[in-house]
């Protein structure tokens, strides 16, 4: 399953700049609103679901290489949260959610 | 996903790390080039009172299937080939280009970004387009081949230029012959600057893959760092020093910091305590995780600290044979 039909049938919003969604294959999921914790447990090409949205998280998506950032309950990130996902070419998406419900969809996908 | 972290773009733009980097490198692009560096000038003109056997020769002589139509210098109109086979249907060559050309000019101007004139072809569904300058002078014809080719050649200097970068970088130790060469990066890091949070890291990262690290070294490395790096944001009174030393067999990085210091330093250690205020666990940090992550990403790490003094963590990574950088070859002067 690849980031652009996940993007679709889970009516995700994509804030960062365009590109091609159809090419990233998420390797699975997690989900954690704690930076140190998606550090120690998220694994390169996951997507990541947390409803932190300050500029931190692009570091943590950047160092860690996530396929893309899932921001849930519609927190909505900072113009200069997006300009910084860009330059570091960080997919953020953002969701109306909870990352509970996120998560479970998700799974039944088969993102695992 | 394991490519090169990041490079600078021609005109000094970050570009990242994920696969589909070329493909929006060349949206960026299409963005960044502008019209008139990828247009071409030298263009064939014809005038309206010309007749139309001669524009046909000068499309069969150029290999080009239309041109602009010029009267004193200014656009008239643009006779493509469609056109001329209109003509010949009709048997009219002798007729001059003013009865067969087109006077709806779509044109585009020569300072607008290149992806301008792609939105123009796709909505006038056209093979070329006339381009003008401020004055409405017409400078040059640009069509989508011309796109393609000035994109593919942006593209290559930038990859040239990362090639370069890394092509020196790779071969320092190579190139310095001493009993022992290390390479010491040093980044000064703000108390409470949570905005550039992550940036030392992301250098030093990059830096190393550019060095010719393994991207698993590199991430190693990338996310002590980042624990070290947010560490004296998040708690230091006066920010502090990290200091990476590298050496062709190892990677020594130290943190520096003239306090508060840590009271327990064992506490310190233990997986989920935290001292962290209520203020930044909000933002996501404070999971007591950041000194228990480093010691999971490398060989040695050391926490020496003195309450109203300083901290001071030294992390060090032993590099295994084949992640080593390479260096001066000595078996030809050894006995």
């Amino acid at each position: 399953m690849n980031l652009q039909e996940i993007v679709h049938q889970l009516n995700l919003t994509v804030v960062t700049q365009p590109k091609p969604l159809e090419t990233i294959h998420p390797t699975g999921g997690y989900a954690s609103d704690l930076l140190s914790c998606v550090i120690a447990g998220a694994k390169p090409g996951n997507l990541w679901l947390t409803i932190q949205a300050h500029v931190n998280i692009i570091a943590v998506a950047s160092l860690n290489e996530l396929a893309a950032v899932i921001i849930t309950e519609n927190a909505s990130p900072d113009p200069s949260v997006i300009e910084k996902a860009n330059e570091q070419g960080v997919t953020l998406l953002v969701a109306g959610e909870t990352t509970y419900q996120l998560a479970g969809k998700l799974w039944e996908m088969g993102i695992r | 996903m394991e490519s090169l972290h990041e490079l600078h773009g021609r005109r000094g733009r970050i570009i990242t790390d994920q696969d589909a980097r070329e493909i929006s490198r060349v949206e960026e692009l299409s963005y960044d080039l502008k019209i008139s560096e990828v247009m071409t000038s030298n263009v064939k003109t014809v005038s309206p009172e010309m007749p139309m056997n001669t524009v046909l020769e000068i499309l069969r002589v150029n290999r080009i299937s239309g041109v602009p139509v010029l009267e004193n210098d200014q656009l008239a109109g643009i006779l493509s080939i469609e056109d001329l086979v209109r003509c010949m249907e009709k048997n009219e060559l002798h007729l001059p280009v003013r009865q067969y050309m087109s006077q709806k000019i779509v044109s585009v101007n020569a300072y607008d970004p290149v992806v301008k004139a792609i939105e123009t072809f796709s909505k006038e569904r056209k093979g070329r387009l006339p381009v003008i300058d401020e004055a409405g002078k017409l400078v040059g014809i640009i069509t989508k081949g011309d796109i393609t080719r000035g994109i593919l050649n942006a593209l290559q200097r930038d990859y040239h230029e990362e090639e370069l970068r890394r092509y020196r970088a790779s071969h320092l130790f190579e190139d310095i012959t001493s009993d022992r060469t290390s390479l010491i990066l040093r980044y000064n890091i703000k108390a409470r600057d949570y905005l550039n949070g992550g940036q030392a890291s992301s250098h030093i990262k990059r830096a190393l893959l550019r060095l010719g690290a393994t991207p698993q070294l590199a991430r190693q490395c990338g996310i002590a760092i980042y624990e070290a790096e947010m560490n004296l944001i998040i708690h230091t009174t006066n920010g502090g020093i990290i200091r990476v030393q590298i050496e062709p067999h190892r990677i020594l990085m130290q943190t520096t910091d003239d306090g508060p210091g840590i009271e327990d330093v064992q506490k310190a250690l233990t997986p989920g305590w935290s001292t962290a205020s209520q203020e930044v666990r909000d933002m996501g940090f404070g999971a007591g995780m950041g000194l228990v992550n480093i010691q999971r990403c490398v060989d040695r790490m050391e926490l020496e600290s003195t309450p109203g003094k300083g901290t001071k963590l030294v992390m060090e990574i032993i590099l295994r044979p084949e992640e080593r950088f390479k260096e001066t070859d000595d078996s030809e002067s050894a006995p």
